[in-house]
């Protein structure tokens, strides 16, 4: 299975789309994460609607965890395949998916802490105040 | 061949000094000003002590990190290029770029939530209601059970009891701060903000308006007495009562010239609501929110010409009374205690 999901990752090829992948996610997450924020805390009491939050907000992170997750590990076993040495600057074929795949992984590291950083706050806090 | 004398360079010695003098003067002025009555800085409430803490942890790891980044330049940039290898550099971004920044902001995020956190709230917490008017703040004490109470530009909480604030403004937004006490929170027509505090230490504090709300915004102030609990329910329970005193000269001149039209004294004169109640006026400790002395001749002043205290003030002036009937008013108020 791992086997199968690895091959396939590697099969991938990283582009602009894998590339936007993870900030699309992160941009996602944070918008649903304050607007659910908002509808609850109008439309509950303060201290009643934190659980529907703190709920909304995990489901949220884990999904988008997972998506980030993905899109760095594909970006990872791309980094990976043989090629030309760095520096991967040359409008080759072989450069260009190094490039991409190096900044896909960066931009997925950076989306999955931000992904986390913005959940955090739901389970610190106990009320919409 | 010249010679150097060594004292060639001693001109700089007493620019640098003025310079320094230039510096730290204005620098220990403005020190002076992070205590007292009205600072953070002097915390007498949990969520100020939570900011002041906030303020010192952040200020030091802003610090360290600003020193940490200028020594990786000042490194960076004298260092030979053959000092690292392509592993050796990636492994100093990883580590200084990416999981040393990635975790220091962990522990900061982490620590200032848990700074910001509300106070726990409950039924028998002491609720009083403020309304921030132009430009003076009406207050009522909501006591559980008992009587509510208004006064007006004065606050008075007692120590180590959770009290509930509901801020709102009749007029124009107002944001009501105490700055030993907690954040400041805006007072928005129409709707009402809540604040939780809790004071920790007994004492007299300062109040402002922190949001620009007219020409004597900067007049808007009210005094905070943070009193022992018993203390505070005795001063509640006798604010609940109706002033002291029958019939006197200063009551009758204070109905004769209007004053009742926008005043109440509980027990005396049961006039509108519009101006603040004056039914213990004689036990505040300031006179038209924290802009003058509660004395006899301040009063006096502030009866004659409101405005000449607190320009575009709502109160009419009242140039034209007499010396001694100004006199007899202030003493009627002074003894409303």
């Amino acid at each position: 299975m791992i086997c199968k999901l690895h091959k396939l990752a590697q099969r991938l090829k990283s582009s602009l789309w894998m590339l936007v992948v993870p900030p699309t996610v992160w941009a996602l997450h944070f918008l649903f994460s304050y607007v659910y924020t908002a509808v609850r805390c109008a439309k509950s009491g303060s201290v009643e609607a934190i659980v529907d939050i703190r709920t909304g907000i995990t489901v949220a992170t884990v999904v988008a965890l997972l998506l980030v997750a993905a899109s760095g590990y594909v970006a990872w076993t791309q980094s990976r395949i043989d090629g030309d040495l760095r520096p991967y600057q040359d409008s080759t074929d072989e450069d260009r998916l190094h490039f991409l795949a190096a900044a896909t992984l960066l931009l997925a590291g950076l989306s999955f802490v931000a992904i986390l950083f913005t959940a955090i706050p739901a389970f610190i806090f106990e009320d919409c105040i | 061949m010249t010679d150097h004398n060594p004292d060639q360079f001693s001109v700089f010695k007493p620019i640098s000094r003025s310079l320094l003098r230039l510096i730290f003067g204005p620098v220990l002025a403005l020190l002076y000003g992070c205590t007292g009555i009205q600072s953070t800085f002097s915390a007498f409430g949990v969520e100020a002590e939570s900011t002041r803490s906030l303020t010192w942890v952040m200020t030091a790891a802003a610090t360290v990190i600003t020193i940490g980044v200028l020594w990786l330049a000042w490194y960076a940039a004298r260092t030979p290029a053959s000092q690292l290898d392509y592993k050796g550099g990636m492994r100093v971004i990883f580590w200084f770029g990416a999981l040393g920044p990635t975790l220091l902001l962990s522990v900061l995020l982490v620590f200032s939530l848990s700074k910001m956190r509300t106070l726990p709230t409950g039924t028998d917490d002491l609720k009083i209601a403020v309304t921030g008017e132009q430009f003076w703040w009406r207050a009522r004490y909501l006591p559980v059970g008992g009587q509510s109470v208004e006064t007006a530009n004065e606050i008075r909480i007692p120590v180590g009891r959770t009290v509930a604030f509901a801020l709102t403004s009749p007029d124009v937004i107002h944001s009501f701060w105490i700055p030993g006490l907690a954040g400041k929170v805006d007072m928005i027509p129409g709707r009402t903000n809540d604040l939780v505090v809790r004071a920790t230490q007994a004492g007299v504090y300062r109040g402002v308006c922190a949001e620009f709300c007219g020409l004597s915004h900067a007049h808007m102030a009210f005094d905070v007495v943070a009193m022992e609990p018993a203390a505070f329910e005795q001063w509640l329970t006798n604010m609940a009562h109706p002033a002291t005193g029958g019939d006197s000269p200063g009551r009758k001149l204070f109905e004769s010239y209007g004053c009742s039209g926008c005043h109440t004294i509980r027990g005396h004169i049961e006039g509108a609501t519009i101006g603040p109640d004056l039914t213990h006026f004689g036990s505040r400790l300031s006179v038209g929110a924290g802009t003058l002395p509660m004395t006899l001749d301040a009063i006096s002043r502030f009866i004659r010409n409101p405005a000449s205290v607190k320009p575009g003030v709502m109160m009419p002036d009242f140039r034209e009374i007499s010396d001694k009937d100004v006199a007899v008013i202030s003493n009627y108020l002074v003894e409303l205690r």
